[in-house]
């Protein structure tokens, strides 16, 4: 009935409920009334209060409640659960509460009526306080309390197009009925707007889901939107899909262990890639969360910590046990713990609550460890859908995620239970080792997209000095680590030693055997120089013999006055000299 | 509207018995429905009550503020302020049978008459 009336851009009235304004690109419609509809507990009320009080808080749009079956006085208390003071508001005159009581047997209908108490009723409330904004919460209430259904039909007919002349923003609630969205048709009068809520229990979780039916004249999300209900109101998650659109980072981050960093082309992780360490139980996985977790908070970023497997504290006391303080980060605000079983509520809020808590505390790193104990409250599929959705958000705000993984004994180590190992970009897989009657952790990374990343296996070794990298024992024996590969060592060791032993006992040996070589040598000399100084003694007594033989001669022949005495003189000096 | 059927029409017979009956009639303006349903009502209790009560007539469109105190939705509605309880009355209260059972008249009052 309003199509003529339709200005070509519809305008919309922000309801400041987080997520909503996004899947309603704006809001309600406004001036125009808006049905929500759903079953029991499904989040009706506190949806149409909270887009009433922010209506009032945010955008400066007072509001009149009016219910048709809680009291004010429940109202207040209900909604201080949420925060918000409604007494002191309607002091202030953001919202006037109006409540409307009918009782069937207190009411004795004798003839021809009409409604116009409840628009005088309604028109006051809206007068006091120049409301732009209705809520009429339940408005079924008057079927189960008048019987003729004809008037009441006519009558809320009327009520929409007075509410529509008015130009109020009205939201509607409505009971899920079983033939159509409401019990009793209330979407054939509510055309503009409708939107569905819907509480589902699955294997005793529940999961709140919201649904724009339909919006006219406007686009909308279509999907089934998860939302809950939380201390501080309703927040519904947007994300559905997004695209691969996102940009990339080149940085790199460090995974606070500098040999894994030396495997990763030598310098870590990329910043804004999903990590995932995957192991079986006991291999170390959240030592290697905690390193990551640690560095980080040393380059002063923060991180948010999604444990549900721990409690916050058992993760600090045990993290000691590698030399990883984590409580100062704690204190300092870096490193944001939360600590939540999954089984607590359904995947969906799961999603939810870590996107809030992404949103709250804008993290640079999120760890989830570990993602595995997210498939004991949903299906493979479900928990792949909400992981593609987790980390394309993650990827989106460039927030680097490092997962952990529980591999279950007996399943293949190269695949995840769910399924989401082509959303992984650097899969670091942690196995055991089990060789000469013990176990030990190998790492070894099994995907790196955008990086030259190390085939090697490397043994882990916790200590409490953190976790160290240690080359496996590669030979002949196949892959030894642990004991056998110390074991290994030390042989090896030995040997080398022997070796080096030998060595230096023949070049001592040698040393020795030049030693004695240069006695030798030295004694010869020693013989040389004695015999020649013999020698020269020799010639010297000889030649003195010679001289006084010659010299008597010489006297004898002086003596005998022989004639050659000249010729033999000289022929003596001759061999002397020789 | 008030003034027509309240100048004219409000007999305030107080008798001397202690039960006399209040009666409030809701309306929203003179409309054919209030006009009746306030002829309706002084009938009934002429020919039941025997001047022994009293009816006020509260006009909303005057008075918007006094709905809510006895939760009037319906126009026009009749509430029996006494005797207690309080009883409620919607319509133009065409039906008699339907009135005296709501307004509780026993038609022993007749007899009393």
């Amino acid at each position: 009935m309003a199509k003529p009336e339709r200005k070509i851009v519809l305008d919309k009235c922000p309801t400041g409920i987080r997520g909503f304004d996004e899947i309603s690109n704006g809001g309600l419609p406004k001036g125009r009334p808006t049905l929500i509809c759903g079953g029991a507990g499904c989040g009706k009320t506190v949806l149409a209060m909270e887009f009433l009080l922010r209506g009032a808080i945010q955008y400066k749009e007072p509001g009149v409640f009016v219910s048709f079956e809680e009291t004010p006085k429940d109202l207040s208390e209900n909604f201080a659960s949420l925060g918000y003071d409604l007494d002191d508001m309607t002091a202030r005159k953001l919202i006037a509460i109006d409540h409307i009581y009918i009782e069937r047997s207190e009411i004795e209908e004798t003839g021809e009526y009409d409604l116009e108490g409840l628009f005088i009723r309604l028109a006051h409330a809206i007068d006091s306080i120049k409301a732009k904004r209705i809520v009429l919460d339940t408005i079924e209430s008057l079927f189960s309390g008048l019987s003729n259904e004809g008037i009441l039909r006519a009558e809320l007919r009327r009520l929409f197009h007075w509410l529509k002349d008015r130009g109020i923003t009205a939201v509607i609630t409505g009971e899920s009925g079983r033939n159509g969205l409401t019990r009793y048709g209330l979407e054939e009068y509510v055309a503009d707007c409708v939107i569905s809520l819907d509480f589902r229990i699955r294997e005793q979780i529940s999961t709140r889901r919201l649904r724009i039916i339909k919006y006219r004249g406007s686009s909308h999300g279509a999907d089934e939107y998860p939302f809950l209900v939380e201390k501080t109101g309703i927040s519904i998650l947007p994300v559905t899909s997004l695209g691969l659109d996102h940009t990339v980072s080149n940085e790199r981050i460090s995974s606070g262990i500098p040999r894994l960093d030396n495997m990763l082309a030598g310098k870590g992780f990329y910043r804004g890639s999903t990590i995932l360490v995957s192991g079986t139980a006991g291999t170390g996985k959240t030592s290697f969360a905690a390193k990551f977790v640690e560095v980080a908070c040393k380059r002063g970023e923060r991180c948010l910590y999604l444990a549900f497997e721990e409690s916050a504290d058992q993760i600090i006391r045990n993290m000691h046990s590698i030399g990883t303080d984590l409580a100062p980060w704690v204190k300092k605000g870096n490193l944001k713990f939360h600590a939540s079983r999954p089984s607590l509520y359904g995947l969906e809020m799961h999603l939810v609550t870590i996107h809030n808590l992404i949103s709250d505390f804008k993290p640079r790193i999120v760890i989830v460890d570990p993602v595995s104990n997210l498939t004991a409250v949903g299906t493979s599929v479900e928990v792949k859908s909400v992981l593609t959705r987790l980390f394309d958000y993650l990827k989106a705000n460039h927030i680097t995620a490092f997962l952990t993984d529980l591999v279950h004994f007996g399943g293949s180590l190269e695949r995840t239970n769910e399924e989401i190992s082509s959303l992984i970009d650097t899969w670091v897989l942690l196995r055991d080792i089990e060789l000469n009657g013990e176990r030990n952790r190998g790492l070894y990374i099994l995907k790196s997209r955008g990086m030259a990343h190390s085939n090697q296996i490397r043994e882990v070794l916790l200590s409490d000095r953190g976790i160290e990298l240690v080359d496996v024992y590669l030979g002949p024996g196949g892959v030894l680590t642990g004991s056998a590969r110390a074991a290994q060592e030390a042989k090896e060791e030995a040997e080398a030693r022997d070796h080096l032993g030998e060595v230096n006992r023949r070049m001592r040996e040698q040393d020795r055997k030049r030693q004695v070589l240069e006695a030798r040598i030295a004694a010869l000399r020693t013989e040389f120089e004695a015999e020649s100084e013999e020698l020269r003694t020799m010639t010297a007594e000889e030649r003195k013999r010679r001289d006084s033989v010659s010299a008597d001669q010489t006297e004898m022949a002086r003596l005998r006055k022989a004639d050659r005495s000249t010729d033999s003189r000289k022929e003596g000096k001759k061999r002397a000299k020789k | 509207m008030k003034n027509t059927p309240t100048g004219k029409e409000k007999p305030v017979k107080s008798a001397p018995v202690e039960e006399v009956w209040i009666l409030k009639l809701y309306v929203a303006g003179q409309t054919p429905k209030s006009i009746a349903a306030f002829a309706n009502l002084k009938k009934i209790c002429d020919e039941h009550l025997c001047g022994k009560y009293r009816i006020e007539i509260i006009d909303l469109l005057k008075n918007p503020m006094l709905a809510k105190g006895d939760q009037i939705l319906a126009i026009p509605t009749v509430v029996r302020q006494l005797p207690p309880p309080v009883k409620k009355l919607i319509g133009d209260l065409a039906n008699t049978q339907r009135v005296l059972i709501g307004l509780d008249i026993k038609p022993a009052a007749k007899v009393v008459k």
